[in-house]
C-alpha cells in the first residue's frame, strides 16, 4: 500500500465522490441485490480458498461500496485499509458475477468505484501507484523514454528484415489503415514481439503504423481506481490516431488494454457517445480475418500437434466477445485443440487480470492461490500448449505453470504465427531461397 | 370487527394500492431522472434485441448458466414466484370481490388448484428461509430483514390458507390475512421487493452493457 497510511482520511472528499458516483445504476443495484447468493459459484476467489463466504461477490460489494453508502461517506482509515484488501486482493474486475447474477448487477463497476474511492486517500497498491508515476511523466506504464522506443523499433526493423526482406516499422505513417499499440513491456522486455508483429503485417501487406506517442495500449490508471489518468493515458493515443488519421486503432494482444481503449476509456476522456473516436479492433479479430481470408496462409506441415488449450482472457472474451475469433485462430494452427470447462463468456478469470500482476510480490501468495481454479482447468485438459492474447494471462499462467507443475508452455498467436506461417518468396531472404525457402 | 373487516377492504385497501402503484411509479420515475443525468452508459449503448435476450434467458426457467448451476434452486424459485403471482390474482374468492367492485374479474383456478399452490408457495418459502440459513454464503449476505420480507411474504399466504379452510377463528384469520396482504403490497416499492419492476431495467441494462458495447452475452 502507498504513502500516507496514518493521514486521516478527506470525510469530504468522499462524501463528494459517492454523491458524483451516485447514479441510478449504483442506487437499483445496491437497493435490489436479494442476497440470494447465485454469484458466489460464479467467482474463482470464492471456488478456490474452500467457498469462503466471504468471497462471494455480494459480500465484496456489500462491505466496501454498500458501506460507504450506508455510513454515507462517514468512513475512517481503518475501513478503507479493509476495503483495500477486499477490492484489490479478492477480486479482479472480470465481471464474470454479473452473467450469474439474477438482476444482472455489475459488480465490477461497483468494486472499480470503491477503488476510486479508496485512490483519492492515497490507498492504492504500490505497483499500480508505480505506474501511475510512469504515466504521468512517459505516457507509458514502464517510464520508456520516446527515443528509446522509436530505437527499439528501428533496431527491430533492421534485424528482422534481414530475415524478411521489405519489412519496415513505418513510425508515425499518415493515414495507416492500422494504428498499432503495444503493451509497453514489448518495447522494453519482450522486443521480438514487435518483430513479430512486424513479419506477420508485412506477409499481409497490411498499410500499418506504429505511434510515437500514445503507443502504450494498456491502462493500469484504469484498476488503480484513477479516472482522470486513466482518461489522460487512453487520450493521449486516441488524439495520436486522430492526428495521424489513422482507420482504425489495432491492440496487441493484450486484454485490459481492449477493454480500455475500446470500451471504458471512453468515459474516462469524455468521448461523446461512450464510443472511441477512431475504431479499436483487437489483434485477435484482426489475425482471424488474415486468416479467413488467406491473407496469412499456415503451413500445414508447422502446425502444432502437441495438445492445445486457450486461455481466453476474460478482456477479450467475456468482456470483448471475441471468443469464437480466438478459437478459429486456434484451429488455424493447431491440430489438438482440446477446450477448457468452462470455456468462453464463462471461462474463469486467470487470476492475474484487473491489475494484479503488475501489484506485484504483496498479493503474488494470494494469487497462486486463487490461480488453483485455472491451474486445475488447464491441468484437466491435458494441454502440452496454453495460448492466450493477454500478457497479464501469459504472466500468470506461467507463475501456475511452476507453482503447480502444470508442464504446460503458454504462447501468444504471434509466436506461433510467425513461427507458422508460409512466407511468399518475395519476402524471404535472396540468398537462402535455394535452400528450403519454399517450406 | 366488521367494522375493521370493512376499513381493512374499504379505504385501507384502495390506500395501500394507491401506495404500491403510486409508490412504484416514483420510484421509477425518479430513478429514470437520475439516469437521464447520470447514466449516459445506459443510454449509449441501449439495444433492445439485447435486453430483451438477456431477460428472455432469465425469466425462462434454467435459461442462464447460473440457473443450471443451481437446478434445484431454480426450480424453487420459480415455483415461489409463479404462485406468488398466480394464487392471488387467479383465485376464486379474490375475483368474486373483484366482480362486486368493477363488475369484472380475471380468470379463476379451481379451489382445490389454488389450495394446492398455496400449499407448494409455503413451502417454497420454507425452503428460501432454510437456505439462507443453511448455505454459509447466503447467510453471511442476509440480514434480519431478509428474514423480515421473507416473513410477510409468508403470512398473508398462510393466514390466507387458515381463513380458506376455517381453521382457526376464522374472522380473526381473515383480518389478519387483509392486514398481512395489504402491508406487502406497501413495503414493496419501498424495498428490494421493488424488484418486481426494477429487475426488469437492471437485466436489461446488463444486456445492452455486455451485448451492444462489447459484443457479448451476459446469460
Amino acid at each position: 500500500m502507498s504513502e500516507s497510511i496514518e493521514k486521516p482520511v478527506d470525510v469530504k472528499q468522499i462524501k463528494a465522490l459517492l454523491e458524483a458516483n451516485d447514479s441510478a445504476r449504483i442506487r437499483t443495484w445496491l437497493s435490489i441485490c436479494s442476497r440470494c447468493g447465485l454469484c458466489a459459484e460464479s467467482c474463482f476467489f470464492y471456488l478456490a480458498n474452500n467457498r469462503d463466504p466471504r468471497l462471494s461477490p455480494a459480500y465484496k460489494f456489500k462491505n466496501t461500496l454498500g458501506l460507504m453508502y450506508r455510513k454515507k461517506g462517514n468512513v475512517d482509515r481503518q475501513f478503507l485499509k479493509k476495503c483495500y484488501d477486499i477490492i484489490w486482493g479478492e477480486c479482479t474486475t472480470c465481471k464474470r458475477c454479473s452473467m450469474y447474477c439474477p438482476f444482472g448487477i455489475d459488480i465490477a463497476t461497483l468494486i472499480a468505484t470503491a477503488r476510486t474511492i479508496c485512490f483519492s486517500q492515497g490507498i492504492v497498491p504500490e505497483g499500480l501507484a508505480r505506474t501511475s508515476v510512469n504515466y504521468r511523466e512517459t505516457g507509458n506504464q514502464m517510464g520508456m523514454s520516446t527515443e528509446d522506443f522509436i530505437e527499439t523499433c528501428e533496431w527491430m526493423a533492421e534485424e528482422t528484415a534481414e530475415e524478411m526482406p521489405g519489412l519496415t516499422i513505418p513510425i508515425d505513417k499518415p493515414g495507416a489503415k492500422y494504428m498499432y499499440t503495444v503493451n509497453a513491456r514489448e518495447p522494453m522486455f519482450y522486443p521480438q514481439d514487435l518483430a513479430m508483429a512486424a513479419q506477420i503485417f508485412t506477409v499481409a501487406e497490411e498499410d500499418w503504423t506504429i505511434p510515437s506517442t500514445g503507443w502504450d495500449c494498456t491502462n493500469l490508471a484504469m484498476f488503480a481506481g484513477d479516472k482522470a489518468l486513466a482518461g489522460q493515458v487512453v487520450k493521449s493515443m486516441y488524439d495520436k490516431a486522430l492526428e495521424l488519421g489513422v482507420g482504425k486503432i489495432l491492440i496487441t494482444e493484450c486484454g485490459h488494454a481492449y477493454r480500455s481503449a475500446a470500451f471504458e476509456g471512453p468515459y474516462f476522456a469524455g468521448c461523446a457517445g461512450g464510443k472511441p473516436p477512431v475504431e479499436v479492433v483487437h489483434s485477435v479479430r484482426l489475425f482471424y480475418e488474415y486468416l479467413r481470408d488467406g491473407r496469412i496462409k499456415i503451413d500445414p506441415e508447422k502446425m502444432l500437434t502437441e495438445p492445445v488449450t486457450y486461455q481466453d482472457p476474460c478482456n477479450v472474451s467475456r468482456n470483448g466477445g471475441l471468443w469464437e475469433e480466438g478459437r478459429k485462430i486456434v484451429g488455424f494452427l493447431a491440430k489438438d485443440f482440446r477446450d477448457m470447462s468452462p470455456n468462453r463468456e464463462h471461462n474463469h478469470c486467470c487470476g492475474g487480470g484487473g491489475g494484479y500482476i503488475p501489484m506485484g510480490p504483496e498479493f503474488k501468495k494470494r494469487r497462486m492461490l486463487s490461480g488453483r481454479v485455472k491451474a486445475e482447468q488447464i491441468r484437466a485438459t491435458g494441454a502440452k500448449i496454453v495460448i492466450t492474447p493477454c500478457h497479464n494471462c501469459f504472466d500468470q499462467v506461467n507463475d501456475l505453470n511452476k507453482e503447480y507443475d502444470l508442464d504446460v508452455k503458454v504462447l501468444s498467436f504471434k509466436e506461433i504465427i510467425t513461427e507458422s506461417m508460409i512466407i511468399p518468396e518475395k519476402f524471404q531472404p535472396v540468398d537462402e531461397e535455394e535452400e528450403g525457402g519454399e517450406e | 370487527m366488521d367494522d375493521l373487516y370493512g376499513f381493512l377492504i374499504g379505504p385501507a385497501l384502495w390506500a395501500s394500492l394507491t401506495v404500491f402503484v403510486v409508490g412504484l411509479i416514483c420510484r421509477i420515475f425518479y430513478l429514470y431522472g437520475l439516469s437521464r443525468e447520470r447514466d449516459k452508459v445506459f443510454y449509449n449503448h441501449m439495444n433492445w434485441s439485447w435486453g430483451l435476450r438477456s431477460v428472455g434467458h432469465w425469466i425462462i426457467p434454467w435459461g442462464s448458466a447460473s440457473m443450471r448451476n443451481q437446478p434445484v434452486f431454480t426450480f424453487a424459485f420459480f415455483l415461489f414466484h409463479i404462485c406468488l403471482f398466480g394464487v392471488p390474482i387467479f383465485l376464486s374468492a379474490h375475483n368474486v370481490l373483484l366482480n362486486e367492485w368493477v363488475g369484472w374479474s380475471f380468470w379463476s383456478l379451481p379451489d382445490g388448484v389454488a389450495d394446492a399452490l398455496t400449499i407448494v408457495m409455503l413451502i417454497t418459502i420454507l425452503f428460501l428461509f432454510a437456505r439462507r440459513l443453511i448455505r454459509p454464503e447466503v447467510r453471511i449476505l442476509t440480514t434480519p430483514w431478509d428474514y423480515t420480507l421473507l416473513l410477510m411474504t409468508f403470512l398473508p399466504f398462510a393466514t390466507g390458507f387458515l381463513a380458506y379452510h376455517q381453521w382457526g377463528p376464522y374472522r380473526l384469520m381473515l383480518i389478519l390475512h387483509i392486514i398481512f396482504g395489504e402491508i406487502l403490497l406497501v413495503v414493496i416499492p419501498f424495498s428490494k421487493l421493488g424488484h418486481i419492476i426494477l429487475w426488469f431495467f437492471s437485466r436489461s441494462f446488463i444486456g445492452f452493457e455486455m451485448g451492444e458495447r462489447r459484443g457479448a452475452r451476459s446469460w
